[in-house]
């Protein structure tokens, strides 16, 4: 594993939020009716980010929930490490509402397969849309980002780590060669 | 026919010899011992590095026919017995039918003279059937060859006739063994009962099971004046009963078996049948009382208990499974890796354990290499190490609680009647 | 920490980090009960084979709720209808239903090792629902999921288990894993009904039901099966309500919150007086809700980790 190019860095990664945020709002006219849902790890935290940004811009609460998808993957058996089940946390009804799904990357779309399917067990949201930090190429599915912070084109045998101060100490976005 | 096998160390505590010596056996007999023999053979062993010791006189194993040829038959076992060393054998009369009458035991021999492959004595029951009720005519047996009188396998519950059998036994000069059980106290339990049985969540045998019975064996065969021998002594409390007992000049002798001084219950956490048996593995304290008794002779004997059970009888659930392991193929080597190694006992003292004793509990013309004698010889390597393994069990039955255990020790050859009938791979 | 074993056979064998584990897995698995749609496709196309040797209608259907929320197919196969009464060994009913590529088996049976047994024999998942007197490691780890949600924390509490100990895998388990975490256990017994030595496990045993009950953050009630006293060890039912049961008037006398537990089916009346199972320290039902879970997040574990296990051997 070697550290290949740096895509972002702390200020690299605020201006995108920050745009996403006013995207959102404007896709969705204010923030009537809509909720954030982040994915399990890292996207959580950029649910709470965005929900901040807009909080700043709009000065209104917006809801924010934690999706755990490790039920719904369908690579469980391909990853040597187990993952740990943790709780989904989404304290409202998604029903009739615009949910925002938030990831860091967007890569073969399976994660956000998953994670459509365990939305819709939680019940029927009016749209669902999707916005990544990071779009990296490479879909084995139909899937796009409704919000894409930024087009990163990369080959297989990279990886993109998106590293947050919450979980990783910083902010950046690093390309990394295996 | 004549073997020589020279520079051997001979061990025969009968004839007090311990000492690098050449030994000749011509036909089926030892003709001459002494240093640098210079004569004609048919074969010449040379032993240098190796014990050379009269071959084993196992005095409790259960050849299982006629009856129960599935398990072992007297080819199988006695083949078994040779692997391990083992030349001469004292067959249990709990086959089916039970040996209980004079016919029973002629018909015996006929079996034993056409297949036995090392010298098979016989035992029969104390009582009919070995229910406990009706004696056995002791007499009539003793002249059909009997050696000696046993229900192994069952205590006689009954003081009475356990005392009657042994006066009559001591008119007729014969050996009663005892399986010394209080069958109500042990009452379906499969391990001893304490803290395994407590962890395992399986019903336990209790010690005062086997100790009770010890005790009040010896009290009937002292008020008779007869002479006692215990099976399968498990526990300390037993040893002292013993110890107590000799000291008070009782006639009495006492065997255990390899298990109970190389294994504790400990073993059975993953509920292994082969390490059910009775009396069962108890603690590390009883280990510990089985080998001092070892040590300071009130144990004057091991014998292997080997029983064979096939694998439909063990390969089930603990509870269910047969009592009873094998042990005539390891019985000599974790003899020496448990008690030789470690220094507990000296090669005369093993020696006396495993053949001079025996034969002179059951007055048997073996267990010694003196001129004269028959030709029944074991060249032991005390240091060739090897693993216990299922595949290469002589034995019709697999079932024995070495399985995958490293020993040191092993027989290299066996002689019996002066024909070499194992000689190690 | 990474779960790698595929079998759950007793607490006994397990680390105080793998009890951790499973409990907090079985967290998740709760928030997904409290959902409209309580289904999740983590075992979709698994099969989970309930081998049940013993009647048991409640730890069948607890681990049958678990493996159908968990998507996975379940066949349950009972004594009365298996041709377990043709004689057909234990390993060879296992080997038959490794056959049919089943995943996992859950098995309840009435001799001690069973489970164990049948682990050593087969390469699929084996999840022990109670083995004889052994263990019956689902329950004890509902009942600390349920003690940790009661009292937030496991590790110091005083936690008494009264009644049969020493037939009741219920007891050894619940035993393993209150010590294992750090909680300090009391039994409390007839005095035919204390297993030897069972101060080596590490508890204590009460001098009576007041010296149980007296320091105890929780008490564990055991079913007293009459029925079953094949060695008349048992005291008469009256007298075992008068001496053991657990009453108002005694918990009166113990800690104000205590917790009152009991695997079930409940005896009322013998065990404990109605008033104490339907009364506000009960948590009875609450254990029979977290049950599901800790058997979701158990069937989850085991068969991920055998997948794993084959993958690696590819």
């Amino acid at each position: 594993m070697q550290e290949k190019a740096k895509i972002l860095d702390k200020e690299g990664v605020e201006r995108i939020i920050l745009r996403i945020a006013h995207e959102i709002l404007e896709k969705n006219k204010g923030t009537n009716g809509l909720a954030l849902v982040g994915i399990r790890n890292r996207g959580a935290y950029l649910a709470k980010r965005l929900a901040e940004a807009i909080k700043k811009i709009e000065n209104e609460k917006v809801l924010v929930g934690i999706l755990d998808i490790t039920l719904y993957r369908d690579d469980l058996t391909l990853i040597s490490q187990q993952p740990v089940v943790h709780k989904t946390e989404i304290d409202f009804d998604i029903t009739g509402k615009n949910v925002v799904l938030v990831d860091d990357v967007l890569y073969t779309g399976r994660t956000i397969r998953a994670s459509l399917d365990a939305l819709i067990d939680l019940g029927r949201p009016k749209t669902i849309q999707l916005a990544v930090l990071v779009d990296r190429g490479h879909r084995e599915l139909p899937i796009r980002a409704d919000y894409a912070g930024k087009n990163i084109p990369t080959s297989q045998n990279e990886t993109v780590e998106v590293r947050l101060s919450e979980t990783d100490g910083k902010d950046e976005v690093v390309i990394v060669e295996k | 026919m004549r073997i020589l096998i020279k520079d051997g160390r001979l061990v025969d505590p009968a004839n007090k010899i311990n000492q690098v010596l050449d030994i000749l056996t011509e036909d089926n007999k030892i003709f001459r011992i002494g240093r640098r023999i210079d004569a004609k053979t048919d074969i010449t062993i040379d032993a240098g590095g190796k014990v050379v010791m009269p071959g084993i006189v196992d005095m409790h194993i259960h050849l299982r026919e006629p009856g129960r040829e599935d398990k072992e038959t007297i080819f199988s076992g006695t083949k078994s017995a040779l692997k391990g060393g083992v030349t001469s054998v004292l067959a249990m009369p709990n086959t089916s039918p039970c040996i209980d009458t004079p016919e029973g035991v002629r018909i015996l021999k006929g079996l034993i003279a056409k297949s036995a492959q090392a010298n098979v004595f016989i035992s029969a029951a104390i009582s009919k059937n070995r229910l406990g009720k009706v004696l056995t005519d002791a007499v009539k047996l003793k002249k059909e060859g009997v050696v000696a009188l046993t229900d192994d396998g069952s205590s006689v519950s009954d003081p009475q006739t356990l005392l009657r059998a042994f006066k009559k036994a001591k008119e007729q000069k014969t050996l009663i063994i005892c399986h010394s059980e209080d069958h109500a106290l042990s009452n379906n339990g499969s391990i001893n009962l304490g803290l395994m049985s407590t962890r395992l969540g399986l019903k336990g045998i209790p010690r005062e099971s086997e100790y009770k019975i010890v005790q009040r064996d010896i009290e009937l065969a002292e008020k008779a004046k007869a002479r006692v021998h215990i099976a399968h002594v498990s526990c300390k409390e037993s040893v002292n009963i013993i110890s107590r007992a000799k000291r008070r000049g009782v006639a009495v002798t006492a065997e255990t078996a390899p298990h109970y001084f190389a294994l504790t219950e400990e073993e059975l956490s993953g509920y292994d049948t082969n390490l059910k048996m009775k009396p069962p593995l108890r603690t590390k304290e009883d280990m510990e009382a089985i080998r001092k008794g070892l040590k300071e002779g009130t144990i004057d004997v091991i014998a292997s208990d080997h029983a064979p059970h096939t694998e439909n009888e063990k390969d089930i659930e603990f509870d269910r499974a047969e009592f009873g392991v094998i042990g005539l193929e390891t019985e000599l080597a974790v003899s020496i890796t448990e008690l030789l190694h470690p220094g507990l006992l000296d090669w005369p003292e093993l020696v006396e354990k495993l053949c001079f004793n025996p034969a002179k509990i059951l007055g048997l013309n073996k267990g010694t290499l003196s001129v004269g004698r028959d030709a029944d010889i074991v060249i032991v390597s005390p240091d060739k190490e090897w693993v216990v393994q299922k595949e290469e069990i002589v034995s019709k039955s697999r079932n024995s609680p070495f399985l995958n255990r490293k020993l040191k020790g092993a027989a290299l050859y066996t002689i019996c009647g002066g024909k070499i009938v194992y000689e190690a791979a | 920490m990474n779960w790698t074993r595929k079998d759950l056979l007793g607490l006994e064998e397990l680390t105080k980090e793998e009890i951790e584990f499973i409990i907090s897995t079985a967290e998740s698995f709760k928030e997904v009960q409290t959902r409209e749609i309580k289904k999740v496709p983590a075992l979709r196309g698994k099969t989970v084979v309930n081998l049940f040797y013993e009647p048991s209608t409640r730890t069948r259907v607890s681990f049958e709720v678990a493996a159908k929320r968990l998507s996975a197919d379940v066949i349950n196969i009972a004594t009365e209808t298996s041709s377990v009464k043709k004689g057909e060994t234990l390993i060879d009913t296992g080997l038959n239903i490794q056959a049919l590529k089943a995943d996992v088996i859950v098995v309840r049976h009435n001799y001690s090792g069973a489970a164990v047994m049948l682990a050593k024999h087969l390469d699929i998942s084996i999840v022990n629902a109670g083995d004889g007197w052994h263990e019956h490691p689902t329950q004890a780890l509902l009942d600390i999921l349920t003690l940790k949600e009661k009292l937030g924390r496991v590790s110091g509490l005083n936690v008494s288990i009264v009644g049969d100990i020493a037939h009741s895998r219920v007891a050894r388990s619940n035993i393993w894993g209150l010590t294992k975490l750090g909680a300090n256990v009391t039994v409390c017994a007839p005095a035919m009904l204390v297993p030897p030595a069972i101060e080596k496990l590490g508890v204590r045993v009460a001098k009576n039901i007041d010296d149980a009950l007296r320091q105890a953050d929780a008490v564990n009630v055991l079913r007293m099966q009459f029925e079953r006293d094949d060695e008349n060890a048992f005291p008469k039912q009256l007298d075992y309500f008068k001496n053991f049961g657990i009453t108002k008037e005694r918990l009166l006398k113990a800690k104000k919150n205590i917790v009152v537990m009991h695997p079930g089916p409940l005896n009322r009346g013998i065990e404990m007086s109605s008033d104490v199972a339907d009364g506000p320290n009960s948590v009875i039902l609450e254990q029979v809700t977290n049950g599901i879970a800790v058997r979701m997040a158990v069937l989850f574990l085991v068969a991920q980790a055998r997948d794993n296990s084959d993958q690696e051997k590819l």
